[in-house]
């Protein structure tokens, strides 16, 4: 069975259209979407109504640190233009996009694969996977063959041995890489909705779990018009402008 | 991790997966290797050839080099295709019982061939032309081997080189599980490259390294660096330069020594910069530039050697190696098909622009200049006799003399600029074949300007064009007065 890790979508109702259609070329069977569906993008109803129908139909959906903004204010530490794209994104929501984000756990574990947000130390504190030895931790704390994590915006594959040695790994688009279960191995897909690596292509990843393959994928979207839709909302001009470049 | 298959000993005649195990063919100290059949083929299915089957040794207390070189490798085998390269068949979980089944290349490694060295120059030359091929191909798909050396080198039955054991390989778009694993530098002592030994892996001039290594001890019948057993003994490479083959053969050709010593250099951006490059030169080895290390008899003296010591234990990180495809392709081959003889002088020279603009946009490129000499389809022709032979240097002179301004132009250094003259009864074919040998990247042509001579004899740049397995431009002279 395919199955298609999405993560960290921002609002991003045009990235989030041609990953899909991308993952349907592919025959992914299943979906698992790893949270910050709303926040910096214009479109956060289309996204979340999106995601409740995939849910409907079978996938899993975790809260990311941006959907526990929009339904508890954003924190103090969230920075100010982050914070003025929740307060927006508030307004926009109805009752039943509320009421889908509030039925969303922090993590969900399936057989050998654990799905978190952020990390699997302590998922609600929304801490960064940042290094070899953060992976390690969640690894350990995770107790999974294959962990995913979003949050972070560019994607990477950490791999952990039998005799605790970790690497880590800059994927390449398209490139299926085997991933035997007698290691354990956490992939961060990268985000659909807002990449930040310098390609503006939407990012995600495919797990064969019968092959033992993962591939990561990156997706071209029309990110003018995404763009065009953050400008027309009255958000921070900058949100547009990062879209075209993957800053 | 231990397989739980693998305590007990195997057998003849027991079964893994879909294949029966035949007979023992090899014990090693890292693997053994079956000769196997496949039980259940699926009906209609093509027929296997020969197959092996490598089933890694794991017993308790095992150096994981072992267990994840094997991992490396059933991780960059299925990745691998063509000729030169064994074809991957299947492979076994670690869960359960780990191996590989692959087409079985029989016959000897390169090995014995070291105990006859010094081999004929000759020998050593079909050796190095194969090999470079194989490295070429292997690089092309993103692999560096790492682990270059006769016993990882088979033939077959036409002469290809293949190249086995990828243990200690790396595959450019997949995790390097070794590059963690371990603390000390991988490779095989005699062969390891002074990259390697700063723990760089995955440039692929470390392997143009293992094999000027091995055409070294073919050619003289000593190693360059000995069997160092110890990292400061292997370290000594990084500033000892290697006794000049020459200095123990008499007879080594200044081309020969030129070719092995560049191999060698310490510094991987002194050596042939892709294997193909390598390929071009070993094409035709009297056209090799000869530097000063064609000339040395002795190694340098303790003042240079010094002066490299220092160098060697600077604490500096090596640079960043750069990627393999984009070594493999940064340093294009370009050819340059010639008409000397027939195209209009318009053409030449809107030829030679467009290779000038070819060739200044790439620095690492390399161009060979080629004219083809028809000759007669039957029987010998003038050939042999004085006149063929002056027809011959005739078009090699006049090839020359079109390219000197590109010489001026580019200040092509050592090497870069290579003149080949083809005595063939078919243009096109002949170009076709010279590109495919020497891995040419791009061939820029002229296409014949009358059209009346294109209806009778034919379009050889549309053969070209149809035929080639690379990029191919063709230039046609702008004409201002349409005639026809």
């Amino acid at each position: 069975m395919k199955l298609a890790v999405l993560t960290d979508l921002h609002a991003n109702r045009e990235a989030l259209e041609a990953v899909l259609e991308h993952a349907r070329a592919q025959e992914v069977q299943r979906y698992a979407l790893l949270g910050d569906f709303v926040g910096y993008g214009a479109e956060p109803g289309w996204v979340l109504d999106t995601a409740r129908e995939l849910v409907a139909q079978g996938a899993i959906a975790l809260l990311g640190n941006h959907d526990e903004a929009a339904l508890k204010g954003a924190p103090q530490n969230m920075r100010a233009d982050a914070r003025e794209a929740i307060a927006w994104t508030q307004r926009q929501l109805s009752p039943a996009q509320f009421d889908f984000l509030r039925s969303l756990p922090l993590t969900q574990r399936e057989g050998a694969i654990l799905f978190v947000h952020a990390n699997a130390v302590a998922p609600g504190e929304w801490g960064y996977v940042r290094s070899r030895s953060d992976a390690v931790a969640s690894l350990q704390a995770g107790g999974c063959q294959y962990l995913f994590c979003g949050h972070m915006h560019d994607p990477r594959l950490y791999y952990l041995s039998g005799t605790a040695k970790c690497g880590d790994f800059v994927p390449s688009d398209g490139v299926p890489i085997p991933v035997p279960a007698h290691r354990q191995w956490l992939a961060v897909p990268g985000s659909v909705g807002q990449p930040r690596d310098g390609n503006p292509a939407a990012a995600y990843a495919i797990l064969d779990l019968a092959a033992q393959e993962l591939v990561f994928h990156r997706v071209p979207y029309d990110h003018e018009r995404a763009a065009d839709k953050i400008r027309e909302a009255g958000l921070p001009a900058w949100f547009a402008d990062r879209l075209s470049d993957g800053r | 991790m231990a397989a739980e298959g693998s305590a007990a000993p195997l057998a003849a005649g027991q079964l893994i997966d879909d294949f029966r195990l035949e007979e023992r063919l090899h014990q090693g100290g890292m693997a053994s290797l079956w000769r196997v059949t496949r039980v259940n083929s699926p009906p209609g299915a093509k027929p296997d050839p020969p197959l092996i089957m490598k089933v890694p040794r794991i017993k308790g207390g095992e150096d994981p080099a072992t267990i994840v070189g094997f991992e490396v490798e059933q991780m960059i085998m299925p990745r691998l295709t063509g000729p030169h390269v064994p074809r991957f068949v299947a492979k076994g979980d670690f869960t359960r019982q780990p191996y590989i089944v692959m087409e079985h290349i029989p016959g000897e490694t390169l090995r014995p061939r070291l105990d006859r060295a010094p081999l004929p120059v000759a020998e050593v030359l079909d050796i190095a032309r194969a090999v470079a091929a194989a490295l070429q191909d292997l690089h092309r798909q993103r692999v560096v081997h790492l682990d270059i050396k006769p016993s990882n080198v088979l033939f077959r039955a036409d002469g290809k080189a293949v190249l086995i054991d990828f243990g200690l390989s790396r595959h450019e778009q997949l995790p390097d599980l070794l590059e963690e694993e371990f603390t000390i530098p991988m490779g095989t002592g005699p062969y390891i490259s002074p990259e390697q030994l700063h723990y760089v892996r995955g440039d692929p001039r470390s392997d143009l390294f293992a094999l000027g290594v091995m055409l070294y001890h073919l050619s003289t019948g000593r190693r360059p660096f000995g069997s160092p057993d110890s990292i400061r003994g292997l370290r000594k490479r990084l500033y000892v330069d290697p006794v000049p083959p020459r200095a123990r053969r008499a007879d080594c050709p200044p081309w020969l020594q030129e070719l092995i010593l560049k191999c060698l250099e310490i510094d991987p951006a002194q050596r042939y910069q892709s294997a193909a490059q390598l390929l071009l030169d070993l094409q035709d080895p009297q056209q090799i530039a000869l530097s000063a290390r064609a000339a040395l008899l002795r190694r340098s003296g303790w003042l240079r050697r010094g002066w490299r010591w220092l160098f060697a234990h600077a604490p500096e990180a090596p640079a960043a190696a750069q990627s393999v495809a984009a070594l493999a392709q940064k340093n294009p081959i370009v050819m340059a098909a010639v008409d000397v003889e027939n195209a209009a002088s318009a053409l030449l020279v809107q030829l030679r622009d467009t290779v000038q603009r070819l060739v200044l946009t790439e620095p690492g490129a390399r161009l060979a200049c080629v004219s083809v000499m028809r000759t007669a389809r039957i029987g010998m022709d003038e050939r042999t006799d004085a006149q063929g032979q002056s027809r011959h240097l005739k078009q090699l002179v006049a090839l020359k003399h079109w390219a000197r301004p590109l010489h001026k132009a580019l200040k092509l250094e050592e090497g870069r600029l290579t003149f080949h003259v083809l005595e063939a009864p078919d243009a096109a074919t002949a170009i076709i074949e010279f590109a495919r040998r020497n891995e040419v990247d791009h061939i820029v042509m002229g296409a014949r300007g009358s059209r009346a001579l294109r209806r009778y004899l034919g379009s050889v740049s549309s053969q070209v064009v149809a035929q080639s397995d690379c990029s191919v431009t063709v230039v046609r002279a702008q004409q201002r007065v349409v005639g026809e």
